[in-house]
């Protein structure tokens, strides 16, 4: 029985791997700097912020290390649409597999977030040289930024469970989902310091999980004067609410996910 | 537990339907509307594609399913497979078991031969480690060697099967599933697949194994199982199954046939037609020696030098024999207005299983001009005792000198084994 688990959490790894690999061979593929573009890319992000933010618009007056504030802010996010976005076609254009050959669909949701997981360590990287260029000091609380990664993985996971299985049947998810995003951009402080909003519209646009995440994490790994969803409220209890929506979600999402991947392969 | 180390699949009253939406509701807002209508499932209908198939397969055991088009026998290979799930019953499989629906799952034509490789042997279960170790036998047996870092793209598609096929062979499993896709290819893929099959067989793997080429399933299976309609209709050997099912399409193609003479397979400018046609025997058995075919013609006009023939063929529609009046030498007479004649063929029975059709053609003018053109005018249908897969089955006399041979009908000895 032990033998039989073993077995088929060996072939789930063994996919996995090989998913995560191609996907990340495919992705630079016929590109010159070929994985180099993981690390340019939230460089270019940086100079372009740079320049808007801190020269022109000054909005981050107030905030030290705005610019890698901004960044941090970014990269998260990038990483949350990416998960997301990505995931809900990834059940649909693996249906020609699907019909040859079982097994775990779940792996390939799994194999897309690993994909976008790597690519937040490598931004994370450059965010971290520049945060020792611009000489930030680490305080201790910058311990907790592990699990607020997690706490962001598994959030974007289970939107992407939830959509990938609910757009084998509803093929409106797509663009319902991209709506939602460019929306949900504009309503987390990433380009703009939460500040600027009134305090009531504040505290609902931080029961956002990606929000809390986002502030918490700026708050510390950069700078204490991220105004937090704790700071708000006044105390650090209300950031159960953004947990307990993480959980609630993924509970949700890993149940229906579940009940219609038995049938992805017809449905598809 | 004991019967768990015998058995390799276990079918039991499996039921498949598939709901085939007339409109798909795809978006939301049908869907919505679908539900306030509380009629969310008024435009499907429920295609059965399997009814209560029970089955066992034994360890070790070649096991053929066999099926025209459309009788379930693929939805049921992926239901074997765990890719379709029943809507009723149970299929417990023992075993480590690989489909083979299609060869080369999961190539993608951006990637090198290399990396589809280890792409491919991920999805048939192998680690990196364990192909790397087995990947210079694989690039040999797929004679690719020169190859493995260009794109799957610039392969031809002869070059993407063979390195496909290299992978399946490797494929470490309890229980094989091979759908007849493994038997496309030039005559050179056909006999490596074959060798393939043998090569399982000795190994003693429980093969699952679909086609309609019932000479491979009667030369490998043990035993097969016949389905049509979405129900198993018959089971047993091999041999008995590949008869059932030629005959279940030799009574369909009668069927055809008599409901299906109609008037465009026949032309000609009238001068002269046959107005009958009998045949000695209906249905051919091995006992049977010669068919002889009746006709009779008329002449509506004067005709001066007709030519009767005839061509009969099988049911793939290849032409086996036929001769006419000219090329047997035999000059008739004018065909003069109101004259009627009466010709009669006479043809060893030399036709192997299946359907035959006649097709009779009166011409003039050394062919210039037709009389009467008859497609299909007549069918009879032949019935052996032994099966061979050429189109055509005289009787074959063998003779073997030795002690082993007293039983001249070696072949339904050896299904046994």
């Amino acid at each position: 029985m032990i033998k039989s688990i073993k077995q088929r959490y060996r072939y789930t790894i063994i996919l996995l791997k090989q998913l995560v690999k191609t996907d990340f061979k495919l992705r630079y593929q016929n590109s010159v700097l070929g994985y180099l573009w993981s690390l340019l890319r939230p460089l270019a992000l940086f100079a372009i912020l740079y320049v808007i933010f801190v020269k022109f618009l000054k909005v981050g007056n107030g905030i030290p290390h705005y610019p890698i504030y901004l960044l941090l802010g970014i990269v998260l996010w990038n990483f949350f649409a990416e998960v997301t976005t990505s995931s809900v076609g990834a059940i649909v254009s693996k249906g020609d597999i699907m019909r040859k050959i079982n097994f775990p669909r779940y792996v390939i949701v799994l194999s897309g977030s690993f994909s976008a997981l790597i690519n937040l360590f490598l931004n994370l990287i450059v965010v971290g040289v520049f945060m020792i260029i611009a000489g930030v000091t680490l305080r201790p609380v910058a311990i907790l930024a592990p699990l607020l990664i997690v706490e962001l993985f598994v959030f974007s996971l289970a939107i992407a469970f939830f959509l990938s299985a609910a757009f084998v049947r509803f093929r409106d998810i797509s663009y319902i989902w991209e709506v939602i995003m460019q929306g949900a951009f504009y309503a987390t402080p990433i380009l703009y310091p939460i500040s600027l909003i009134p305090v009531n519209a504040a505290k609902i646009l931080l029961l956002n999980p990606v929000a809390q995440i986002i502030q918490d994490l700026r708050f510390v790994l950069i700078t204490d004067q991220t105004k937090t969803i704790g700071q708000l409220y006044g105390t650090k209890l209300i950031r159960l609410v953004p947990l307990g929506i993480t959980i609630a979600v993924s509970i949700i999402a890993v149940i229906y996910f579940k009940r219609r991947s038995r049938y992805f392969a017809e449905d598809v | 537990m004991d019967k768990n180390s015998e058995t390799a699949i276990h079918v039991d009253g499996v039921y498949k339907n598939f709901r085939l939406p007339h409109e798909k509701s795809s978006t939301i807002k049908s869907a919505f509307v679908n539900i306030l209508k509380g009629k969310r499932n008024r435009s499907t209908t429920v295609q059965h594609a399997l009814k209560n198939i029970s089955f066992d397969i034994k360890k070790g055991e070649f096991f053929g399913i066999v099926g025209r088009n459309g009788s379930g026998k693929s939805t049921l290979l992926k239901i074997l497979a765990g890719i379709y799930q029943p809507a009723q019953g149970t299929v417990v499989t023992h075993g480590k078991l690989v489909p083979f629906i299609e060869l080369g799952v999961g190539f993608n034509p951006e990637l090198s031969g290399r990396d589809n490789v280890y792409l491919n042997g991920s999805l048939l279960g192998f680690s990196k480690d364990e192909i790397d170790s087995m990947y210079e036998k694989i690039v040999e047996f797929a004679e690719l060697e020169q190859f493995m870092d260009q794109k799957l793209k610039n392969y031809s598609s002869g070059m993407q099967v063979r390195l496909a096929f290299s992978m399946a062979v490797r494929a470490d499993a309890d229980i094989l599933l091979v759908d007849e896709v493994l038997a496309v290819g030039d005559a050179d893929f056909q006999r490596k697949c074959f060798d393939y099959f043998r090569e399982l067989k000795k190994r003693k793997k429980t093969v699952v194994f679909i086609s309609h080429d019932m000479t491979a399933v009667t030369e490998y299976c043990d035993r097969a199982l016949l389905i049509n309609d979405s129900e198993v209709v018959d089971r047993g050997t091999a041999i008995h199954v590949a008869k059932q099912y030629t005959r279940m399409f030799i009574e369909d193609a009668n069927n055809d046939a008599a409901a299906g003479t109609t008037d465009d397979k026949r032309f000609g400018d009238g001068k002269a037609s046959y107005v009958s046609v009998s045949l000695s025997k209906k249905k051919i058995t091995d006992e049977i020696e010669d068919i002889t075919i009746q006709l009779k013609a008329k002449a509506h006009e004067d005709i001066e030098d007709p030519i009767f023939g005839f061509s009969i063929k099988n049911s793939s529609g290849n032409q086996i024999l036929g001769t006419n009046s000219m090329i047997k030498g035999l000059k008739t007479k004018p065909f003069v207005k109101g004259e009627a004649l009466e010709i009669s063929w006479t043809v060893p029975n030399v036709f192997a299983d299946g359907v035959h059709f006649i097709d009779l053609t009166l011409v003039s003018h050394g062919g210039a001009t037709t009389c009467d053109w008859w497609e299909e005018a007549s069918t009879f249908t032949v019935i052996k005792e032994e099966i061979t897969p050429y189109i055509v089955n005289p009787f074959i006399a063998i003779s073997v000198q030795g002690d082993e041979y007293s039983q001249p009908n070696a072949k339904s000895g050896r299904s046994n084994v």
